[in-house]
């Protein structure tokens, strides 16, 4: 008993010996997500608190589910959720097919044009890089009464219209930014699927005569099912997932109605008005149904990834 | 795939070469369209006259650009810290990914969990804020660099990568003496150099691109950076027209000011554009296969 005792410790302690310094690289970093990560989420409590900033959060009264009645009762509340919901939904009912249409268009003609390929490429990732910022900037530039879109519609005789300040075009001016900033990137995950087909499966459609089209249509497609039902439901799970800079930049003050979202909302009540307890409840009201989500989504792709129904 | 069988040029390539270079235009004409209007005279930017190209060719804007002088300090400013935060990332990012890349680590793949998590769970932003708030870094340069130091997606990407180096090269290293510290250093880190090039790239993008926590965190003007200072500008200028109203002269004199500032603040992103184009997609595929 004793012997196996000391012989375990003694491996404990070889193996520490042997791997401390790896302990020792992971301490800093692991210290950095702790603090930054985890400890906020002490904050959330919040949530259920009447925060007190002079007594702190530990101390300030529970108030129960006081601020959740309170933002289910308010009706900028129920606003930005239905703003997220339909930003969200359009965008991805819009966006989602050109990234397929253009990734299987590019691997067709890759053959023979190979640069023509990698040219699309590389000038379409280019919106994804640049700053919400840049692209409100260049969308208000495009879309505003002197902007080039307007000044089109003017060349062929129409009256100019203020895009930028009716609730609906705006709403459409925030899905095209998606689409111009997004489709590169959007590619990415089809273009790698694509290029894990077996090639022999295109050999025998050929060799039964199947065009161009029907081998797009009867073996791409149906081998990149998988990602492409696996993407829209990922997307379909983060509709209530709305970043805070692109509606925040976009927005102007003639569209609040159509633009206030979860975010934004969070951001004005919370840290514009200080009213951190009720902002805490919204963010956390939204990051809970968020996550059910996404992990409901996680769950329904890969069950229908496994059983092959789509 | 098919092009491999049809050789010939047929009507389906043509319309195929035809999209590529519609999709291609489709990206870029913005991107035109602002450098048309930042060269333009205001007069004809007014009348709606700019298109594709500049009317009435003038460098008035970007003689103002560069004589405000607050804008020439923010893109230092910027740059500075943009470095600041890709070295500093990448570095952390290195001390996490490389004890974590070992499978017999004890505790790694929990310490892995507990990253990994922080992808989808956040404590939200009022939480957060009240972090930052509490640790003292309102209103300092810290509150720009600290808190976005480690992104679990780039640390996945460098930690995949380091698993894939050959097991033996560590054994040997280790047989002359070489210890972690070593093999990191001397093994992981020069055999990895596009990957973590890639990733510090992604953290001085990210960097220089956000304004979110500029706008939570800091008042002091001389401590807001580039982007922040772009969305002033903008929103200052930017008379939401109503059609038929006259807009006032000042905020039409400015639009080739604005177009100009917002080229501006493109310029470090369209140079590093190439490195960073090279390897993202490879990223982007393995920080979305793995985990």
């Amino acid at each position: 008993m004793n012997k196996k005792n000391s012989t375990k410790k003694k491996a404990a302690w070889d193996y520490l010996r042997r791997y401390y310094p790896l302990y020792l690289m992971l301490l800093i970093p692991m210290a950095y997500i702790i603090l930054f990560k985890y400890v906020p989420m002490y904050g959330i409590q919040i949530a259920f608190k009447k925060y007190n900033i002079f007594k702190g959060m530990g101390a300030s009264p529970w108030v129960g589910f006081q601020w959740f009645e309170e933002a289910f009762g308010a009706k900028e509340f129920w606003a930005a959720v239905k703003n997220t919901f339909i930003l969200n939904l359009g965008q991805q009912i819009i966006c989602w097919p050109i990234p397929i249409i253009l990734a299987i268009l590019l691997t067709e003609i890759s053959g023979s044009h190979g640069k023509l390929k990698e040219f699309t490429q590389t000038i379409l990732y280019i919106p994804h890089f640049m700053s919400t910022v840049i692209i409100a900037g260049i969308m208000y530039q495009l879309f505003g009464a002197t902007g080039a879109f307007n000044n089109a519609i003017a060349a062929l005789g129409f009256e100019r219209f203020g895009f930028l300040t009716n609730n609906w075009s705006w709403r459409g001016i925030y899905w095209f930014a998606g689409i111009w900033a997004g489709t590169g990137y959007g590619m990415i995950a089809y273009l790698a699927a694509i290029a894990g087909v077996n090639t022999e499966l295109y050999d025998a459609a050929y060799m039964d005569g199947a065009g161009r089209w029907k081998r797009i249509w009867h073996v791409t497609l149906p081998q990149i099912k998988p990602t492409i039902v696996t993407i829209l439901v990922m997307d379909i799970g983060k509709i209530l997932n709305i970043g805070f800079e692109k509606p925040y930049n976009m927005s102007n003050v003639m569209v609040k109605e159509a633009s206030s979202v979860i975010s934004t909302y969070v951001y004005s009540i919370g840290l514009q008005a200080g009213r951190y307890d009720y902002a805490t409840a919204v963010g956390l009201f939204q990051s809970v149904i968020a996550v059910v989500m996404v992990v409901g989504a996680n769950w329904i792709a890969r069950k229908l990834g496994e059983e092959g129904i789509m | 795939m098919n092009s491999v069988y049809d050789k010939k040029w047929s009507i389906f390539q043509t319309t195929m070469v035809l999209v590529c270079i519609a999709a291609i235009a489709l990206t870029l004409f913005p991107v035109f369209n602002i450098i048309a209007l930042s060269l333009s005279g205001k007069n004809a930017i007014a009348k709606g006259l700019v298109g594709i190209w500049p009317v009435d060719f003038t460098l008035e804007a970007y003689e103002r650009v560069f004589g405000n002088k607050e804008l020439v300090y923010s893109m230092f400013y910027s740059l500075a810290i943009t470095i600041a935060v890709g070295v500093g990332s990448a570095f952390m990012t290195i001390l996490a990914a490389y004890p974590l890349s070992k499978p017999e680590l004890k505790g790694g793949r929990f310490c892995m969990t507990l990253i990994t998590i922080t992808m989808y769970i956040g404590a939200g932003t009022v939480p957060s804020y009240l972090l930052v708030k509490n640790l003292g870094m309102m209103n300092t340069v810290w509150a720009l660099i600290i808190p976005s130091l480690i992104s679990p997606f780039n640390l996945i990407i460098l930690r995949t990568f380091f698993m894939g180096i050959n097991k033996s090269l560590f054994e040997a290293a280790w047989m002359d003496g070489c210890g972690e510290w070593g093999c990191m250093f001397k093994i992981a880190v020069p055999l990895s150099r596009p990957s973590i090039a890639t990733i510090t790239l992604f953290y001085a993008v990210s960097r220089w691109n956000g304004m979110t926590d500029v706008l939570y965190y800091i008042d002091d003007k001389k401590l807001q950076t580039l982007q922040y200072q772009l969305k002033l500008l903008i929103d200052s200028f930017t008379i939401v027209y109503q059609p038929g109203e006259i807009a006032e002269e000042m905020s039409i004199s400015a639009e080739n000011v604005k177009s100009a500032t917002i080229l501006f603040s493109m310029v470090p992103i369209l140079i590093v554009y190439p490195f960073v184009q090279k390897y993202f997609t490879k990223g982007v595929n393995i920080g979305g296969v793995k985990e």
